[in-house]
């Protein structure tokens, strides 16, 4: 300002002067956050047409479980009948929708995964809709969940990660595991990156959330790249028989190894054929 | 054979059979036996199961030295390609080897059926006299009996003996105890973790300190304290943790965070010891020690994937279902002036399995 009021004197001043510099000012300050500004992932904006023929959907196949307003349904024990949406964001619902475990088939326990319902262009108006509703996570941006410049360190660490916080439920092979009252932990391979990406982020079902600010973007990324990598190695050991360790296992020994080992017995002390003749006396 | 018979009949004199014994059917002889095409048939039989186990034996080299193992390995049907070959050339030329020496007996070995009598197991009376009298006379000539000094201290020496084994079991470890010289540092014993007043609460593995608003409502961290940081180095520059005391230390101070909405608190005392409805639990389950972090976030329930046991983490982490007989302990938190979360204290009482003298 005083550089600028050194070069125009006083008396050359037009009486427009004040508010264009304040005008300037304003602009600058806003293009210089515009252009500086952490990226938003949802920096596009859900257009409001999105949201509105989200609403529409949402109506037909979602509200009669979670509400006509998404404010969640209640059964007559105050149990969740249908869960709330308002703040769940659109990652949630691109998680939920694009793995087919919504709409569900049934009111139940689990959602069970299958072939999702909605296209890509629904599920994103599902999403705009329920992001409208409050804040939550957006629909990861691509570059979080892109693994294929992860180094093998970083798949190493990965491999931490996912050992400290998913092996207790996913299984150290990431194929799932059983929970109580018919509830289990779905395998994961069969997920794309994304879809990985915001189950992490979100939580669904009884998953625990693990938020960016915790676990970063970076860590996540990481732990998808070591899911994969699992997943793509040869079954070097022979055959995974499902990967779930000592279970299928055992079974296969006691099964396959012991009913082997009655059969070869059985055959050892088996009569052998018998023949009426009578042997030739030896000279 | 007129041996066997012989003591075949003075055994049917001894005892009045009720039943008279049938004797063993007379023997029939095996195709085998009688038929020299099915002898040289059987004999090739044979000979080819052992050949088959050359080959496969021969095969197993190949396989070996052919191969890919390392980071690009060879693969067959996805599975590793060295593992399966080996594995199965070598098994099956087992299999062949034995197959073979069954049929060998089955078909071409003598077959005759043979009745073997049972003998007494004691020794002739003659050789019972004669050790016992051996034994008498090494007492009487080492003079054990009379010579009381020599026999006595003997026992001595023999019961001495138990000493070192008594003296060496204080190896397997410093008791649990409160106090005393291992208490000081609080590392070895299972009264004390390396939990104290202000200490982090870092994530595990990333080691990045956590404000509450990093956690969302259901979200679950593997949280480990500060110290255990690679980074915290003491005066000499080394990793203040490493190797089995690091080890030692994170099997009793590994806890998990958890944020519920606070409402769902029942336990008001277990809600007072964390932040905003952030509790944070040991991940050591009372049980038999295994680390549990299968958290439901829904139900709150928190389950040890090793028995079953399950912890209500909204009600003071008690026990609803399994083996465990102690809830789960809490470590309380706070807040520190830069707003992370921070332990008030070790945990109130020992983590993990219970053991005889814990009250």
């Amino acid at each position: 300002m005083r550089l600028l009021s050194e070069k125009i004197s006083r008396k050359r001043r037009s009486r427009f002067a004040g508010p264009l510099v304040l005008l300037i000012g304003l602009l600058l300050t806003g293009g210089l956050y515009a252009a500086f500004a952490p990226a938003n992932a949802d920096q596009s904006g859900p257009s409001a047409d999105d949201v509105a023929k989200g609403r529409a959907l949402f109506e037909v196949g979602c509200a009669s479980c979670h509400g006509k307003n998404a404010e969640g349904i209640l059964t007559k024990r105050d149990k969740n009948f249908g869960p709330s949406l308002i703040g769940v964001g659109a990652a949630a619902v691109h998680f939920q929708v694009s793995t087919g475990r919504m709409p569900m088939a049934q009111p139940g326990t689990q959602a069970i995964r299958k072939r999702p319902v909605y296209s890509d262009t629904e599920i994103r108006q599902l999403g705009a809709f329920v992001q409208s509703l409050g804040p939550g996570p957006a629909v990861p941006d691509a570059s979080d969940y892109d693994i294929s410049n992860l180094s093998a360190e970083e798949i190493a660490k990965g491999g931490e990660f996912f050992r400290t916080n998913c092996t207790a439920c996913h299984n150290f092979a990431g194929h799932g595991g059983a929970m109580p009252e018919g509830k289990f932990a779905p395998k994961i391979y069969g997920d794309t990156p994304q879809q990985i990406f915001e189950a992490m982020l979100t939580g669904p079902q009884q998953m625990p959330a693990f938020s960016n600010q915790v676990l970063t973007a970076q860590d996540k990324k990481a732990i998808i790249g070591y899911v994969k990598t699992i997943n793509e190695a040869p079954q070097y050991g022979g055959f995974g028989l499902g990967g779930l360790g000592p279970v299928s296992e055992g079974m296969f020994a006691w099964l396959a190894g012991i009913g082997g080992l009655v059969l070869v017995a059985v055959w050892i002390a088996s009569h052998s054929a018998r023949s009426s003749k009578k042997k030739k006396v030896q000279a | 054979m007129s041996d066997h018979s012989h003591e075949l009949e003075a055994h049917q004199a001894e005892i009045a059979e009720p039943i008279p014994d049938p004797g063993l059917p007379p023997h029939e002889p095996r195709p085998t036996d009688v038929d020299p095409a099915s002898e040289r048939r059987a004999e090739r039989q044979v000979a080819t199961f052992f050949g088959l186990a050359c080959v496969l034996s021969v095969l197993f080299c190949v396989a070996y030295f052919t191969m890919h193992v390392g980071e690009h390995p060879s693969t067959f049907l996805s599975l590793g390609a060295s593992t399966l070959w080996l594995g199965v050339t070598l098994g099956l030329a087992l299999l062949c080897i034995g197959i073979g020496a069954i049929q060998w007996a089955r078909k071409l070995m003598g077959d005759e059926e043979i009745v073997e009598y049972r003998h007494s197991a004691s020794s002739t009376e003659e050789d019972r006299e004669e050790a016992i009298a051996a034994f008498q006379q090494g007492v009487e000539e080492s003079g054990i009996g009379r010579r009381s000094l020599v026999r006595n201290s003997l026992l001595v020496a023999m019961a001495s003996l138990g000493l070192p084994a008594i003296v060496a079991l204080r190896d397997l470890g410093p008791l649990p105890e409160q106090d005393g010289k291992y208490a000081a540092n609080g590392v070895n014993t299972l009264y004390k973790t390396v939990w104290a007043k202000n200490m982090r609460v870092v994530q595990d593995v990333g080691f990045n300190p956590i404000k509450p608003s990093d956690m969302v409502v259901g979200q679950l961290v593997n949280g480990e304290p500060a110290v255990f940081d690679p980074a915290n180095t003491n005066a000499e520059g080394e990793p203040e943790f490493e190797g089995t005391a690091l080890l030692n230390a994170t099997a009793k101070a590994a806890v998990i965070l958890v944020r519920m909405d606070p409402d769902d608190i029942v336990d008001e005392h277990s809600k007072n010891w964390g932040v905003d409805g952030i509790l944070c639990f040991s991940k050591i389950c009372t049980h038999v020690g295994c680390p549990i972090s299968l958290w439901e976030q829904q139900t709150h329930h928190l389950l040890c994937p090793c028995h079953q046991s399950t912890f209500d983490l909204a009600d003071g982490g008690k026990v609803v279902f399994g083996p465990a007989a102690r809830s789960l302990p809490q470590l309380p938190i706070t807040l520190d002036s830069e707003g992370y979360i921070v332990a008030q204290s070790d945990f109130h009482e020992p983590v993990g399995p219970s053991f005889w003298e814990r009250g």
